[in-house]
């Protein structure tokens, strides 16, 4: 069906969109066509390909079609799929908690900053535990910034240190108490077997044991964190991937006038 | 012969000058020594194996002779010392001083001579064992042969060093010729080597002496399947980089990342540490035949690749220096540079053009080590895909020497077995369709590509300028690397630095250094 061949399946479904019931779209409403790829553990060959299908039928697709295999090694082979997808959701039903400030350039964050806070806010970053990956905590802090949105050391009106990578929970405290921040920026990378759950929570506890945690704003980020997950652990907020210094800053801004002037 | 037109005599301007700054930080590193260097030594001894609570012997011997303020002695008088007053090998005289049976320091001291004297077959031992690890390479590459350049190196990052092996031999079938396998995060901060075989890491496995021999003999096993020989890499660096040398060159590893500046940078690890840590590394590396593998693609993770391009170079030219006053020829320099411009950028290909045959101009014989894009791969495994595919095209045009895989799945997770599989089959598919394209094409006189090499390259020579005025201390303490800053005196692991007794001794490294010397008087 794929490689430019007319579909002779039949389109007998609904065709009107219902978003209490959403599907994959390939190229017809509610033709629930995906594609994925996966390895099994098991020489290539005709069984193989079977083993693909009935797995993927596991999965709740119908008409599941490997399209190409191949082996990666022996005993392992590799599958390009497809398939119809026979599961749907209700798109209405669907509450996904948010950071719910509104998000503003740098230049309106200053402004609202200068009239509002009348100081500098102090932020305090890093990549925390033994994360070694500056790469998060750089795009949001840099003066550069990232994918053309500056950091925070470009705005006038925060004072951003950054830590680097590696810093232990205990030292992130003890700087951030020095520097008398406003909000801490805990960037985690590395997500293998949760140690960055692990390395969050144990932030959040060692600011609780000393009766920090109500003082600062605290936010983490990284590619596997989303808001929702940040909640869980204690956090004001979490921010994902396609998040910038733009996000952050309007959120630490708008949360610390909140706090300050209620 | 340039074909970009570049000035010969610029190149040997940017080459003086650091050589300059290369030489002033040899002056400092051959007076100091560190706790690491120190067990490197002992390992080096024939010291292996941990005490009844897991701390490495070479750790338990360094540290009595640290608390005993004796660092600056270095440990090789010590045990030189005890072998002579018990008869024991330097592996008993560990387990005894492991137990608390004697004490390193406390023993009379018996004159230099015959200390030295009892040193030198542990010495001869050590040379034979690395010279032959050596040979055994040598033979395998003439006998079974390799893959041609640039070489495909790929990563494994179980952290299960078991599973690690599975990965590799998929990968050498597939068509890998370089096998690194990650160290598990936070390694690089150790003040000691892990023992035994491991199978819990997080993001890596970690690097110990066990998991070397075990890869080494997985790839030896599977190279000889498949009729190449599969080079295996590791990290030497961080707290331990010599230890690690050491132990890379006792197990026949082949390629090592060292690099001069990289722990300072993004460790913040203290400068005088790493640099002393590094010479040491880098004579063992030189001396076991082992590719050495620079960092300089991590400052374009933080800095940004159009306008610190000239960083890398000048970095590329200090790490050069560096390697050769430890002895490391060139043919063992994978100086490092990357493919991390932004892709959204209108002509960014020709700046990576420009950017990768300039560095192979500039370093003919080294086996240039060139990253793939990371820091704007987004999840979009199909674009992915073909940033990838643009910096394969870059490497065989260029004739890079060992070129990363870079994987689709870059910035969601470690590779998995198909990831490998998909990058290898995009590498081979343009080093073979495009094989001999750095013969075909010339660079237009004028054009974008010469003149933004021609950029790079005064750029690299006005910082190197900076540089040799201030010291490399002064440098790195301003900033003028990936836009770090580091303090002289700050970061970790200064207290492990140690300035050079009037007892000291260190038979190995003169050896290793001497045997070098003679091997490039031969080719000569």
């Amino acid at each position: 069906m794929s490689g430019g061949l007319y579909s002779t399946e039949k389109n007998d479904f609904d065709r009107t969109l219902d978003l209490k019931k959403i599907k994959p779209y390939g190229d017809t409403m509610n033709d629930g066509k995906t594609q994925l790829s996966f390895t099994l553990p098991v020489p290539p060959g005709e069984e193989a390909i079977e083993a693909a299908k009935q797995l993927m039928r596991e999965m709740g697709f119908d008409h599941p079609q490997v399209v190409y295999s191949k082996e990666l090694t022996s005993g392992f082979t590799f599958f390009n799929c497809y398939g119809t997808c026979t599961r749907a959701v209700d798109f209405t039903a669907i509450r996904v908690p948010k950071v719910t400030s509104t998000r503003w350039e740098m230049r309106e964050t200053d402004a609202f900053v200068r009239e509002r806070i009348g100081r500098p806010v102090v932020v305090v970053g890093a990549s925390t535990g033994t994360d070694a990956h500056t790469v998060g905590i750089d795009a949001i802090m840099n003066m550069k910034g990232f994918a053309g949105h500056h950091g925070l050391e470009r705005y006038e009106m925060f004072e951003a240190y950054n830590l680097g990578s590696q810093v232990p929970n205990e030292e992130f405290i003890a700087r951030a108490i020095d520097l008398r921040a406003d909000a801490l920026l805990v960037s985690q990378t590395v997500t293998q077997k949760d140690v960055h759950v692990k390395n969050l929570t144990e932030l959040v506890e060692m600011l609780e044991a000393e009766g920090l945690r109500s003082r600062v704003i605290l936010v983490c980020g990284g590619p596997r964190l989303s808001h929702e997950l940040a909640k869980e652990l204690g956090y004001d907020a979490g921010f994902g991937m396609n998040t910038y210094a733009d996000d952050v800053a309007s959120f630490v801004a708008q949360e610390l006038d909140r706090r300050i002037n209620k | 012969m340039s074909k970009l037109g570049l000035d010969i005599e610029k190149i040997a301007r940017a080459r003086r000058l650091a050589r300059t700054i290369a030489d002033d930080v040899q002056a400092f590193v051959e007076r100091y020594t560190t706790v690491a260097v120190e067990r490197t030594l002992c390992r080096l001894a024939g010291i292996d194996g941990v005490d009844e609570c897991g701390v490495p012997l070479p750790n338990v011997l360094v540290d009595e002779i640290r608390r005993e303020g004796m660092l600056r002695e270095g440990i090789l008088f010590f045990l030189g010392n005890a072998m002579i007053a018990t008869g024991l090998s330097p592996r008993e005289i560990a387990g005894r001083v492991a137990r608390g049976e004697i004490s390193l320091a406390r023993l009379p001291a018996r004159p230099a001579g015959a200390i030295a004297a009892v040193l030198r077959p542990l010495v001869d031992d050590c040379i034979a064992l690395v010279r032959g690890r050596r040979e055994r390479r040598e033979r395998y590459l003439a006998t079974i042969g390799e893959g041609p350049r640039p070489y495909l190196y790929v990563i494994v990052a179980t952290g299960n060093i078991h599973e690690d092996v599975v990965q590799a031999r998929a990968a050498a079938r597939q068509g890998a010729d370089i096998i690194a396998v990650i160290r598990t995060t936070g390694q690089s901060l150790l003040d000691y080597v892990p023992h035994g075989a491991t199978t819990e890491g997080f993001g890596g496995t970690f690097a110990t002496q066990e998991n070397f021999r075990i890869m080494r003999a997985a790839l030896d096993e599977v190279g000889e399947e498949i009729g190449r020989y599969i080079r295996l890499c590791n990290y030497c660096s961080g707290l331990c980089m010599p230890e690690i040398a050491a132990m890379g060159a006792l197990e026949g590893l082949d390629v090592m990342l060292n690099d001069a500046l990289y722990g300072i940078l993004f460790r913040d690890i203290n400068m005088q540490r790493t640099l002393v840590d590094q010479y040491t590394s880098r004579v063992i590396n030189a001396f076991a035949g082992v590719i050495i593998n620079t960092g300089e693609d991590n400052y374009l993770t933080t800095a940004d690749a159009v306008e610190q391009a000239h960083t890398v170079l000048a970095s590329d030219l200090i790490n050069e220096q560096l390697a050769l006053l430890a002895g490391l020829p060139e043919e063992q320099m994978g100086l490092g540079h990357a493919f991390e411009i932004d892709p959204e950028r209108e002509n960014g290909f020709l700046l990576e053009l420009a950017q990768a045959q300039m560095t192979r101009e500039i370093f003919p014989r080294a086996p240039l080590k060139y990253m793939p894009p990371t820091k704007f791969m987004t999840g979009n495994i199909f674009r992915g895909h073909v940033q990838d595919a643009l910096f394969n095209l870059v490497g065989v045009w260029t004739s890079q020497g060992i070129q990363l895989l870079g994987m689709p799945t870059e910035a969601i997770h470690t590779p998995f077995m198909s990831d490998r599989y998909l990058s290898i089959e995009n590498a081979r598919y343009i080093f073979t369709n495009l094989k001999d394209i750095g013969d075909e094409i010339e660079y237009k006189p004028g054009g974008i590509i010469r003149r933004r090499a021609a950029a790079v390259l005064d750029d690299a020579i006005a910082l190197l300028e900076d540089i040799e005025r201030e010291g490399l201390f002064a440098a790195l303490e301003k900033g003028l690397f990936a836009d770090v800053k580091r303090p002289r005196n700050g970061g970790k692991g200064l207290d492990g630095v140690a300035e050079k007794g009037e007892r000291y001794l260190d038979p190995f490294i003169p050896r290793m250094r001497e045997y070098l010397s003679n091997l490039e008087k031969q080719t000569i």
